[in-house]
């Protein structure tokens, strides 16, 4: 009977409960202050991790579990990304029907600017992502965009991030309220706890990082977008920000957005800002 | 229990109309059921976390369960564990399953059946 009451009672909360935000959170200001929350972030991370190295970080599981950095490193001599890197360089090579080139749409076309991304836009008022980037370079040369999650985008964004490797993650909050709006909009979406089983990002990815989730090691939340895009074997091939950020909404019983909503553009802005200072790594490869 | 594609519940009621009262063949069948539960990936897909007796690739997420009788000798405990673990700490990873519905009260009972076997 208690039992019974207890169920009904819960299930009315659940939605309310569904949209709290955990108060495992590892950010510093009540307003909204990026510099505070991004040092808060990495100290976090730093302490709870003494013996890694800062710029390990930015290889998700490998820089929490020795035996599976060791299996790695043996595996980057014939790296598995290397086939969408290939088609990435040819690709960027290759002109559109109207002769320009993705050059053409970057700055320093192209070539070494993975650490800008995303972007506050102040034109549109909004985070521009590298792949919505992508798909609008297309789209202004003529070109169908492709999808978000895999294959041609996950190759293009490949090769930009190979020729980043190693340069600091660089991007700006502007003083702009929008910007500041955004980032505060995908720290909350990062932090708030959603679907049947009631995780947020941050249970997995900041509470848990190194634990095993079955056979899984997870990732920690400090830079864990610096390698994207990532070869997966369970895909058995590339996936991108979009594709992983799907994966682990939907792995979670959470409703997925459509890749590149302003909620996902906000939490790559978020978790990319707090990464600041750590080295881009991607392409990746993870078990 | 091999002759019906049983549900618990379903299992309690037919038990309960014959008039068979919760003897050992019922509490083991119970248990049976309670591990099975644990151990679906689409129901308690409880080894995400815990460590089991008996159970493959278990993750590393909560503590090892195991002399759970002598922890909690009260099954009531263990059932509110299973229902809403964020009542007893709001920052628990672990799924409110009862509150979200993801286990049925019988399914949680079940388990609880099982927890105490270990
Ligand atoms: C219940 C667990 C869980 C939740 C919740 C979760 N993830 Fe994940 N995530 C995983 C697992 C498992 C992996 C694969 C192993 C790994 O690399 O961490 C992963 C991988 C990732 C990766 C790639 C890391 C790498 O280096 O390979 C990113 C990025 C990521 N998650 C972002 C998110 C975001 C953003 C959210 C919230 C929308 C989220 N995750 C929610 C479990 C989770
Ligand atoms: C996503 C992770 C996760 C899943 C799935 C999960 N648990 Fe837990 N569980 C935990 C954590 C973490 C704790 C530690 C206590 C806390 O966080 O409040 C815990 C604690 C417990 C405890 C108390 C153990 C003790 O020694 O005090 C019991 C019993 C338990 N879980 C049973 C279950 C059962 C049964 C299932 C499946 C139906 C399950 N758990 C699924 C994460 C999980």
């Amino acid at each position: 009977m208690k039992f019974r009451s207890a169920l009904l009672l819960g299930s009315v909360c659940a939605a309310l409960v569904a949209f709290a935000l955990t108060s495992a959170r590892v950010i510093a200001a009540d307003k909204v202050d990026p510099v505070a929350d991004a040092k808060a972030f990495q100290n976090f991370f730093f302490q709870k991790f003494p013996t890694v190295k800062h710029e390990d970080f930015v290889n998700g599981p490998y820089s929490m579990n020795e035996d599976m950095k060791r299996q790695w490193q043996e595996k980057e001599e014939f790296p598995p990304y290397e086939f969408a890197l290939d088609a990435g360089k040819e690709m960027f090579a290759t002109p559109f029907k109207n002769g320009k080139t993705y050059a053409d749409c970057f700055p320093n076309g192209g070539i070494g600017i993975r650490q800008n991304y995303p972007y506050f836009d102040e034109k549109e008022g909004k985070v521009v992502t590298l792949e919505l980037a992508l798909n609008r370079c297309r789209e202004a040369n003529g070109e169908a965009p492709y999808s978000y999650v895999k294959d041609e985008m996950a190759s293009l964004t490949a090769y930009m991030a190979f020729t980043s490797r190693g340069k600091p993650m660089d991007i700006k909050v502007p003083d702009d309220p929008r910007a500041l709006a955004a980032f505060e909009n995908g720290k909350r979406y990062f932090y708030t706890r959603r679907g049947q089983m009631n995780f947020s990002c941050a249970s997995c990815h900041v509470q848990s990082p190194g634990e095993r989730i079955r056979a899984e090691v997870l990732a920690p939340a400090l830079g864990i977008l610096n390698a994207m895009p990532i070869y997966r074997s369970e895909w058995s091939g590339m996936g991108t920000t979009s594709r992983r950020f799907v994966t682990c909404n939907s792995q979670t019983r959470a409703v997925p957005l459509e890749p590149q909503a302003d909620e996902y553009r906000d939490v790559e802005y978020f978790l990319s800002y707090v990464a600041n200072g750590l080295p881009i790594s991607g392409p990746g490869a993870r078990p | 229990m091999t002759a019906f594609p049983c549900k618990p519940a379903l299992l309690l009621a037919l038990a309960a109309l014959t008039g068979f009262a919760a003897g050992t063949a019922l509490a083991q069948s119970a248990v049976t059921d309670g591990q099975k539960l644990a151990f679906d990936r689409g129901k308690g897909n409880c080894l995400t976390c815990h460590v089991i007796k008996g159970g493959d690739l278990p993750g590393t997420i909560g503590p090892e369960l195991k002399d759970i009788k002598a922890k909690y000798p009260d099954r009531n405990e263990l059932a509110a564990i299973i229902f809403d673990e964020t009542k007893r700490n709001p920052q628990t990873m672990m799924p409110p399953f009862g509150r979200n519905r993801i286990l049925t009260e019988q399914e949680i009972s079940a388990i609880v059946d099982f927890l105490q076997t270990l």
